[in-house]
């Protein structure tokens, strides 16, 4: 069975803008999926579709056999806790450390009380910092996140994100905000993850190359619809045109 | 060549229109107040004739020192007190009245109305109004700052919690966090240095105002001016305002070492 | 399973260990290591220690609590819900507002010529150490002067009235504008006066062709925003200090006449003039930027 499926998924702004419309794809577990399409397509919708930041007009999206869109407060934070997302501007608490930032991963699993006063197990804290130093992080686990670097605090939000031990992690133009350096950094992150971890990711993209370059599988997407969904191998010159809406001559690619 | 000309020439334009309309402004004001800038400014030597003379306290002056500094400190105290729980009911108000909160529209700009209101009402106002009810008591002076105290700090306070944790309240609420975990871990955390520091301007600000409200409502440091400026009893009135400027100064530059350290 | 238990099974490794901190009690700390989390708590605890320190030491003088309270309710019904004017006639309360308006904007006007130029004297990167210091050592003090006493001060040698008000609202307005002022030249681009000064400008023409461009946006901003202090600082006075405009008005009906009814309607009025000042004044921002 597929871990998310999205069936027949639209979604309008203001019963104006039409963001996404009649969406239908599913994910496998285990799966690494790039989503690419130019600023504007509906990526970001899409993605916070998932997690009901954004609430999907219509149709029906399921996660893990569970129809998302139909959860009441409650089952969607339950199921919240199952999704990991990282962001572009990073979102962390940037007066709070870098150990209490990866901690707030398991914010959707603690009781109230424990979550508002910040109190964790010392296995939960035993674990954060293994994942602080997977993460490269340990010499920075004390300070705050204002004074990390941007590739730094990227990798804080990873950190978050598998601290919840999620099935899925929802990426949302990790390393638009990045230098080619710490980009490559954080993309090697998020592989290894997959393959480790097996934890299925999802990942907003907008340099092709890149994404070509990481996932077998990609979703092209323009004007709010899906118009490829395939192996990044088959990805044409032609159809990244097509995803793009552009002549041949505007557009720098870099499939090889 | 000739653009730069032109944009000097502009510039001329604009510096002369702005100055002529401050000076049309400035008559007509002056028209309609019977305000006299000839007498404005010859009372320019009087005044400072008279800080000069009155600056250094007399005898009797300084016998009244010890009454001085107690009101001084009720004073101090008090707008402590008003800021402190203004600034906890406006971070509650302030809370529903952000965009962080999704509760509904409708909240948010009752909210926002509720603290308008209360901010741009006078306190002197609130002042004449509380005498009625509570008289020369330290409660007048206490609820006339808490209003506009209250709705002043829950606009600023609306504005900082937007403008520092709308990013983190998302990845928090991604986690499943549900409302109270977000906001003891991601508001207050983001917001806290900006909310000290409206604070603490808070603070320094009712001191100066509850010195007028004192001369309204006869009660603490205002009163005590106001009483001797009446009577006459100019070196001890002198020393009334010293001793607000000294507190005034002692809190501005405590504060800004604060603010160093917290930001 | 206890803590402990789950520690032993899932053990830090040794080079970790060197980086965790630890309290007293072993526990791993995950605060971060920065003076400012401290200060902040320690500020927090301070004030609410001095708030309970307050509300101890107050003279309340045994005052029936419930009752002022429900006559506070009572009296704020009748003054917002019962408006109503029966001494003044509109048009005076209109001209009162207007002579409240142009007191404002004389001392705003007055402050802001004056916090130009010491502004010119106390901004760091134009002045001498020597003028700054001493010339915001002066502005701090003027600062810390409450508005209400500049205007009684000069109600001494002036007589109570408009001289008076703006003599008093200009000196805190001044103070207000010269410390803003200074901080907007003190953050511009360091390269533009220098680039003026390689051309051989003088004093004057740095003051007008860089320094005033540059910051003009700001000091609209600022100047602005006084304006709407003053108008209401304006009302304060006439009530406070019988300084005349629509503050006096609010004064008799309050303190001499004990008229709730036009208490409200003089209060709504400033409260919408108020509001009307906010948006225009947003609008001009908005406009300069």
């Amino acid at each position: 069975m597929a871990l998310l499926s999205f069936q027949n998924v639209s979604k309008t702004y203001n019963n104006v803008t039409k963001a996404l419309q009649d969406v239908t794809f599913s994910l496998e577990e285990g799966e690494f999926v790039s989503i690419i399409g130019p600023s504007g397509a509906g990526k970001s919708t899409l993605l916070r579709c998932v997690n009901r930041l954004v609430d999907a007009s219509q149709g029906a999206i399921f996660f893990d056999g569970q129809d998302v869109t139909k959860a009441g407060k409650k089952e969607l934070r339950q199921f919240r806790t199952k999704t990991g997302m990282i962001f572009q501007h990073y979102n962390l608490v940037d007066r709070l450390s870098v150990i209490e930032n990866v901690l707030h991963g398991l914010l959707g699993q603690k009781s109230t009380f424990s979550g508002m006063a910040g109190h964790y197990t010392e296995a939960e804290k035993a674990e954060a910092f293994q994942i602080i130093q997977e993460m490269g992080l340990a010499e920075q686990a004390y300070k705050r996140c204002d004074e990390l670097s941007s590739g730094q605090k990227q990798r804080v939000g990873i950190a978050r994100a598998i601290m919840q031990k999620p099935k899925l992690i929802l990426c949302d133009e990790p390393i638009a905000s990045l230098d080619p350096k710490s980009s490559k950094v954080i993309m090697d992150h998020l592989k290894k993850i997959n393959q480790t971890k097996k934890i299925t990711c999802l990942v907003n993209l907008h340099q092709v190359d890149v994404a070509v370059k990481y996932s077998e599988r990609i979703i092209g997407v323009s004007g709010g619809r899906i118009v490829y969904d395939g192996p990044s191998s088959q990805l044409t010159t032609g159809m990244i045109h097509e995803i793009y809406q552009s002549g041949s001559q505007d557009l720098i690619t870099d499939v090889g | 060549m000739q653009k730069t000309m032109d944009v000097f020439q502009k510039r001329k334009l604009t510096y002369t229109a702005v100055f002529l309309a401050a000076l049309a402004i400035f008559a007509g004001s002056s028209l309609v107040t019977q305000f006299n800038a000839v007498q404005g400014l010859a009372s320019f030597p009087a005044a400072i004739g008279w800080i000069a003379e009155n600056l250094i306290p007399d005898q009797t002056a300084l016998e009244r020192l010890p009454k001085i500094l107690d009101k001084l400190l009720e004073t101090a105290l008090l707008s402590v007190a008003v800021t402190v729980v203004a600034a906890v009911f406006a971070f509650f108000f302030s809370l529903l009245g952000s965009n962080i909160t999704k509760i509904n529209g409708i909240v948010k700009r009752v909210v926002r109305i509720v603290a308008a209101f209360f901010r741009n009402v006078p306190d002197v106002v609130w002042a004449m109004l509380l005498m009625f009810s509570f008289g020369q008591n330290i409660l007048t002076g206490f609820f006339a700052l808490f209003f506009t105290t209250f709705g002043l700090l829950t606009r600023a306070f609306i504005e900082t919690i937007d403008e520092v944790s709308a990013s983190c309240v998302e990845a928090l609420e991604a986690t499943g966090a549900n409302f109270l975990k977000v906001v003891f871990q991601g508001v207050i955390p983001s917001s806290l240095s900006g909310i000290t520091t409206w604070v603490l301007y808070m603070i320094e600000t009712n001191i100066r105002s509850s010195t007028l409200i004192g001369i309204l409502t006869a009660t603490g440091i205002g009163y005590l001016f106001d009483l001797y400026y009446k009577r006459l009893d100019f070196p001890s009135a002198s020393l009334v305002v010293l001793s607000i400027v000294v507190l005034v100064l002692v809190i501005e530059t405590a504060s800004n070492k604060i603010r160093k350290v917290i930001l | 399973m206890t803590n402990d238990a789950a520690l032993r099974q899932n053990p830090v490794p040794l080079e970790l260990e060197q980086l965790i901190c630890r309290s007293r009690s072993g526990k791993i700390k995950i605060g971060a290591k920065n003076k400012s989390r401290h200060a902040v708590k320690a500020l927090v605890i301070v004030l609410l220690g001095l708030a309970a320190l307050a509300f101890a030491t107050f003279d309340y003088q045994n005052i029936d609590f419930a009752k002022a309270a429900a006559d506070t309710l009572h009296n704020i019904k009748t003054v917002f819900l019962e408006p109503q004017l029966s001494r003044d006639t509109i048009t005076g309360v209109l001209w009162q507002l207007l002579v409240t308006f142009c007191l404002g904007a004389l001392s705003t006007i007055l402050g802001a010529v004056l916090a130009f130029f010491c502004a010119l004297l106390c901004a760091r990167n134009i002045a001498g150490p020597v003028s700054v210091n001493v010339v915001k050592s002066i502005v701090a003090i003027v600062r810390a002067v409450p508005t209400v006493l500049w205007v009684l001060i000069f109600a001494v040698s002036a007589g109570l009235g408009s001289v008076a008000a703006v003599v008093g609202l200009t000196f805190h307005s001044f103070a207000y504008l010269t410390k803003a002022y200074a901080e907007s030249i003190e953050e511009m681009d360091p390269g533009i006066i220098e680039a003026l000064k390689a051309n051989g400008a003088g004093y004057w023409q740095i003051v007008f062709q860089a320094i005033v461009p540059a910051t003009i946006t700001y000091m609209v901003a600022w100047t602005f925003m006084r304006f709407e202090i003053n108008f209401t600082n304006a009302v304060a006075m006439g009530a406070a200090a019988g300084a005349g405009g629509i503050g006096f008005n609010l004064f008799m009906a309050g303190s001499f006449y004990f008229d709730l009814h036009e208490m409200g309607l003089l209060t709504y009025v400033v409260v919408i003039a108020v509001v009307i000042l906010e948006a225009v004044s947003t609008k001009i921002k908005a406009k300069v930027k």
